[in-house]
């Protein structure tokens, strides 16, 4: 038992880093632009918090920088696509490329740099006492955990019930009536771009400061991004359901890692402990989980009426009639 | 004049005024929308804009709005004059409009659509709270619908309150309606008008654009008709008015430039269309029961004002659409509800409306694009292959024949001017000697050289003998080139007619009167 | 509304001058669209060489280096050509697929897939290691092709099916293709504990230039292999489909405007699906030249680098034409050999990604007439 509530704890720590990812995608995507990117600016961040924090010994300077590089480097997509009316596909793979391909540059040696000062863990004092959740969600996590979760409701209740979260949402499902009363399509699709931009930075931060500390070219973010775009059509571009996926992942992928581990499981022999054979397809899991995620949720699409933002992926031209 | 009468023309004469509209002109890319427009509109008062697609109600009332900018001309706003830039300025004059595109987010509710742009509330969204003052406006002035619904599950009907509830809650005190009933179910209307009614009691002022002449008469107090972007007749007292009259100042008499139309004996029924029926894309009904037959040599033309099943029927008949009663029958066999390429394998050629969406493949070339028919039959096809010397060859022909102007035929087609996109579409339809070709207003965006060239090649064609379904909303063209001519109204056809003389009727028919009634007579009593 | 501009005027006072923009109403002439994309490579790199001073580096030596250790001497313009083979294939396959609009992001999946198939008929093993080359040589490339077929039909399916987007389910593909294969190459073809398989019999090599350096000593050294050969011409078979044939049309036809496509009685599902297997074949078929022509075994590390990806900027900057696709590989092929000499190392990727955004940011160019007005009182 103790062994599943181990990965389960170390899987909400991934599950994080998706989550920011997987609710900054949800952003852009609510206000009609799609961003590919994500795996660039992920990298990006992890990059560039890993070295701010080596360089200056402040792990949460670092958070900061992380954050405004890839804003910044989604301010390029957003001026591609929103002004200049590109394809939105094309445009974020560029984008993953010269993320992932500016940050191995700049993150050269980084790897040798040094040990950082990390990011604190802590538990929560009474919370951790609840029997099973308690040490799954609730000891000794790191703080970014913590961030994450009293972001999800604010992102909710920011969506949901505000005057901003109102124009967001009307500018990705009907830009034409949104400008018709004023709001300015450009400025909402520009500005929630780059709140992707800023989650995506911290979910690298959040990976390279606290998960899996370190620089590893690459392997930092391991395919995270992509994962956190296909959990924004699982979640239906709804946050609580992003925080499902996510966590839901994160721990699939722990368990994978972990679970040819230990020899005995549960009192029994684990049929896991490192078998050569099988290790490779529980790495296939996370991939083939994504897949059957996106069939259910394109499905689910299908059938109900709610789905993906109406105008997500079209340019909006003024003048232009039925939206 | 009945002494009620009288007293309701001195009442309707000595009403402040709301709007002022002096001598506005707009301009666009090749045609003049409004030319020296002068309209008033008098507080408390239902007053009705009549005309035909292109008359330039709805740019003069867009302008009125905010939306456009007039080249010249003053627009005075009780009394002062104004000047908008936007949308909102016009709201805040009071002025709102509710456009036939309702601008509603589908999968919101009606409250967080009536509170979207607004500055109160500013962050925090209250919508309990807010939900209640807008049912408290709805059952003011008659507009019930339930603020929490989401806009998808809403009728058209209560859709349409939405918008109207989103201009009431901005103040609005002139409200500008463009052909609200198209919308409507029948059943809807006559609340419809309650509604408007209702609105002038609580000291509204209604502007309505309508092409509908028994509507007109029901509801309007006043009626300005316009044609071709001129006032032709300002502010009419309805009841000082027939329906004769208006019809007459809607259609007008034009100078008609004549083509050489050949007499031809039409021969064999090409295309039989029995009691269909369909739905638009809102599932509501678009075609009633339309019935007619055309023979081959022979052009029917259909008129009848935009958005009244034209699209809908043209789309059935080359099976784009369901139908979902009746039958099509091309040279004897049944097209109902087959793909469209069924029919095009029997000989039916289709000129669609929208020319770059629907007729071409703007970044292919001319070749490509006029090869969409036959390139899976030989010559131009060759086994697996093309034989692209022989499409080249045929695109020549083609260019030559139908005198299209492009650089050359590797020219990618969304570069040519929309008369040579028409021509290669046409080149592309025709070269097949269609049996039957479906076209919908096939000159429109042309300019004059175009149109006749169009023109000439339907004529062409009719003596070559196919039989032409020419829908248009030019009622010259129809005049110059049709056998005959039907009238569509609401999804029914409203009679058929032979010519030039018979203007009148046409535009009876077109504005909601069967055939019948007119040639017995009446035109005051209901459709 | 007659206002073109991208920015809404809402505001009382405004820039005095305009930057105004139409849409272009004339085709530019034709060396317009080849100097645009120049320009948009001279600005990525001259933005690359930025990014390489900034780190301490030299730009134009590392050009001028990149220019020298791919074309300089006939030995590594031979390198050049190896290392462009394997971007070839995947080029073309994602030009196939992006005609239709098809996004296939899994060219790298696909192309893992091919090794594995190939490898397949050397390792299980299907032929005796003493069948002769004229066996050996088709027989693996037809296990490429079919492996990478099928990796392609998923997705496509998916799609035609149920709507599912292709880009993350090809993605998501090109994970699980890497971990089936590392599962063979670890756990059941390795060779003494390492990772690799063991070596190919040399039947089962695809032919090098230097193979014939008894009879001409001039190729002694050149590791040009017969893959290449056969991607140039998969690259002109593709052309000829594409421009020349029924199927192409349909498919060129689809992916301009679909309704057309319907009217014209083209059924796009079975073509979604027929044309993801094609592109995965492609890509199944570079596979098989890579595992067969230059690494000789079974091992993922060479496989998975990135050729997926490359494929898709070469197959966009080609402009999607399979013979400029050839050129153009060449050109990568010559950044990827030089590049891994060049400090930082993630250079190559960078250029890469700059090449593409400079490249998407100058098709606004080529639709748009840009003109700078006083604004008026026009509205």
């Amino acid at each position: 038992m103790d062994a599943i509530i181990i990965i389960l704890a170390a899987g909400i720590g991934t599950g994080t880093a998706l989550l920011f990812a997987t609710i900054g995608e949800i952003f852009a995507e609510r206000s009609g632009v799609l961003n590919l990117g994500v795996e660039g600016m992920m990298l990006l961040g992890a990059m560039s918090a890993y070295s701010v924090a080596v360089k200056t010994g402040n792990p949460w300077l670092g958070v900061l920088v992380a954050m405004l590089a890839a804003g910044l480097l989604s301010q390029i997509h957003a001026f591609i696509t929103v002004t200049l009316q590109a394809d939105q596909v094309v445009s974020g793979l560029a984008l993953t490329f010269l993320g992932t391909g500016i940050s191995l540059v700049l993150g050269e040696g980084l790897s040798k740099a040094g040990t950082v000062a990390l990011l604190p863990s802590f538990s929560i004092p009474l919370l951790t006492r609840i029997p099973i959740l308690g040490p799954i969600f609730f000891t000794n996590q790191s703080i970014f955990v913590y961030i994450g979760y009293i972001f999800l409701p604010l992102t909710w209740y920011y969506i949901n019930r505000t005057r901003p979260g109102l124009n967001l949402r009307s500018v990705g499902e009907y830009p034409a009536a949104a400008d018709s009363l004023g709001i300015n399509v450009f400025r909402t699709r520009y500005l929630y771009v780059f709140v992707g931009g800023l989650l995506a930075g911290l979910a690298g931060a959040t990976i390279s400061l606290a998960i899996s500390p370190g620089w590893f070219s690459e392997l930092t973010t391991g395919g995270l991004g992509w994962i956190a775009i296909g959990l924004v059509i699982f979640a239906q571009w709804d946050p609580w359901r992003a925080a499902f996926g996510s966590y839901a992942f994160g721990a699939l992928r722990r368990l994978i890692l972990d679970i040819q581990g230990p020899m005995v499981i549960m009192g029994m022999r684990n049929p896991f402990f490192y078998d050569p054979y099988l290790g490779f397809f529980l790495q296939m899991l996370p991939y083939a989980f994504t897949i059957i995620v996106l069939v259910i949720g394109s499905r689910e699409a299908m059938r109900k009426r709610i789905g993906a933002p109406a105008a997500l992926g079209n340019p909006y031209i003024r003048g232009e009639r039925g939206l | 004049m009945t002494n009620e009468m009288t007293k309701a023309s001195i009442k309707e004469t000595s009403q402040p005024l709301m709007v002022e509209m002096r001598g506005i002109i707009k301009r666009f890319p090749g045609v003049l929308a409004n030319d020296h427009v002068d309209f008033d509109l008098r507080q408390g008062e239902i007053h009705t804009l009549l005309g035909e697609n292109g008359a330039g109600k709805s740019t003069l009332m867009n302008v009125l709005a905010g939306l456009y900018r007039q080249e010249s001309g003053t627009i005075y706003v009780k009394g002062r004059e104004v000047d908008f830039s936007s949308p909102r300025d016009a709201i805040n004059a009071g002025i709102g409009m509710v456009h036939q595109h309702f601008m509603l987010v589908p999968s919101q509710t009606v409250t967080e659509n009536i509170l979207l742009g607004l500055d109160k509330p500013r962050f925090r969204m209250n919508l309990a709270e807010y939900d209640q003052i807008i049912a408290d406006l709805g059952k003011r002035f008659g507009l019930e619908v339930d603020p929490k619904a989401k806009i998808w599950q809403l009728s058209v009907g209560e859709q349409q309150r939405v918008e109207l509830l989103k201009m009431l809650y901005r103040g609005a005190q002139v409200l500008i309606l463009d052909e609200p009933t198209a919308v409507l179910a029948p059943v809807e209307i006559e609340g419809f008008f309650q509604t408007l009614r209702s609105m002038v009691k609580e000291g509204k002022s209604v502007i309505f654009i309508s092409h509908k002449l028994q509507e007109v008469m029901d509801v309007s107090d006043r009626v300005t008709v316009m044609r071709k972007g001129k006032v032709t007749a300002p502010g009419l007292i309805t009841s000082q008015t027939t329906r004769q009259e208006l019809a007459h100042q809607m259609v007008g008499r034009d100078v008609v430039f004549h083509i050489d139309k050949k007499p031809v004996v039409p021969g064999e029924v090409v295309l039989k269309v029995e009691d269909i029926k369909c739905e638009n894309d809102k599932g509501l009904p678009a075609l009633n029961s339309v019935s007619f037959e055309i023979r081959s040599g022979e052009i029917l033309g259909l008129a009848g004002v935009a958005g009244n099943g034209q699209r809908e029927l043209a789309q059935v008949i080359t099976g784009m659409r369901k139908c979902t009663n009746g039958t099509v029958w091309l040279s004897g066999e049944e097209i109902c509800n087959h793909p469209a390429s069924f029919s095009i394998q029997r000989g039916l050629a289709y000129v669609p409306e929208d020319r770059t969406h629907e007729g071409s493949s703007p970044n292919l070339s001319i070749t490509d694009n006029v090869i969409m028919k036959n390139y899976r039959k030989h010559p131009i096809s060759n086994g697996w292959m093309l034989n692209v010397s022989e499409a080249v060859n045929f695109a020549e022909e083609l260019k030559n024949a139908y005198n299209i102007i492009a650089p050359s035929i590797k020219t990618p087609v969304r570069m040519l001017s929309g008369g040579n996109l028409q021509r290669v579409i046409l080149a592309r339809e025709i070269s097949g000697k269609p049996a039957l070709i479906v076209a919908v207003q096939p000159t429109r965006g042309l300019d004059v050289g175009a149109i006749e060239g169009v023109q000439r090649l339907l004529l062409a064609q009719r003596e070559a003998g196919s039989a032409i379904l020419l829908v248009s909303e030019e009622l010259e063209e129809l005049f110059a080139l049709s056998d005959r001519i039907a009238v569509i109204y609401e999804g029914n056809l409203m009679g058929e007619v032979h010519g030039e003389n018979d203007l009148d009727a046409i535009g009876l028919m077109m504005t909601g009167t069967p055939l019948e009634q007119i040639r017995k007579g009446g035109t005051e009593t209901n459709v | 509304m007659s206002d073109s501009t991208a920015a809404p005027s809402s505001h009382r006072w405004r820039f005095p001058i305009r930057i105004n923009l139409e849409p272009r109403l004339k085709e530019p002439p034709t060396w317009y669209p080849i100097l645009i994309t120049l320009i948009a490579l001279v600005v990525a790199l001259v933005m690359g060489g930025i990014m390489i001073a900034f780190v301490g580096g030299d730009p134009i030596r590392s050009y001028l280096h990149i220019a020298q250790a791919s074309f300089g001497n006939i030995g590594v313009l031979s390198d050049t050509f190896v290392k462009a083979t394997p971007i070839l294939f995947t080029s073309l396959a994602c030009a196939i697929a992006f005609r239709m609009r098809l996004w296939n992001i899994g060219a790298e999946g696909q192309f893992i897939m091919g090794a594995f198939g190939a490898s397949a008929v050397v390792l299980t093993p299907l032929l005796p290691e003493n069948t002769s080359p004229w066996i050996f040589i088709p027989a693996m490339m037809l296990a490429g092709i079919i492996a990478g077929a099928l990796w392609g039909f998923i997705p496509g399916f998916l799609k035609a099916r149920y709507n599912v987007n292709e880009i993350i389910s090809t993605l998501m593909m090109n994970y699980i293709a890497l971990s089936w294969v590392n599962f063979w190459v670890f756990a059941v073809w390795t060779e003494g504990g390492f990772q690799m398989s063991r070596k190919f019999p040399t039947a089962a090599w695809l032919p090098r230039l230097l193979d014939y350096a008894k009879m001409a000593p001039v190729l002694r050294g050149l590791t040009t292999h017969l893959g290449f050969v056969i991607g140039v011409v998969a690259a002109i078979i593709l052309w000829f489909i594409i421009f020349r044939s029924r199927w192409g049309y349909e498919i060129r036809l689809m992916g301009d405007n679909p309704r057309a496509a319907q009217y014209a009685g083209i059924n796009i599902a079975r073509n979604t699906i027929l044309v993801m297997m094609v592109s995965g074949a492609l890509a199944g078929l570079g596979g098989m030249s890579e595992v067969t022509g230059v690494i000789h075994r079974l091992q993922s590390a060479p496989l998975a680098a990135g050729y997926g990806f490359t494929g898709i900027i070469v197959a966009w900057l080609s402009r999607l034409n399979p013979l400029v696709i050839i050129l153009v590989s060449i050109l990568f092929g010559a950044l990827l050999l030089a590049g891994r000499e060049i400090q930082p190392s993630g250079v190559p990727k960078m250029i890469q990604g700059m090449i593409l955004v400079c490249l998407i940011a100058s098709d606004f160019f080529l639709r748009y007439n840009i003109s700078i007005v006083r604004t008026g009182k026009e509205a």
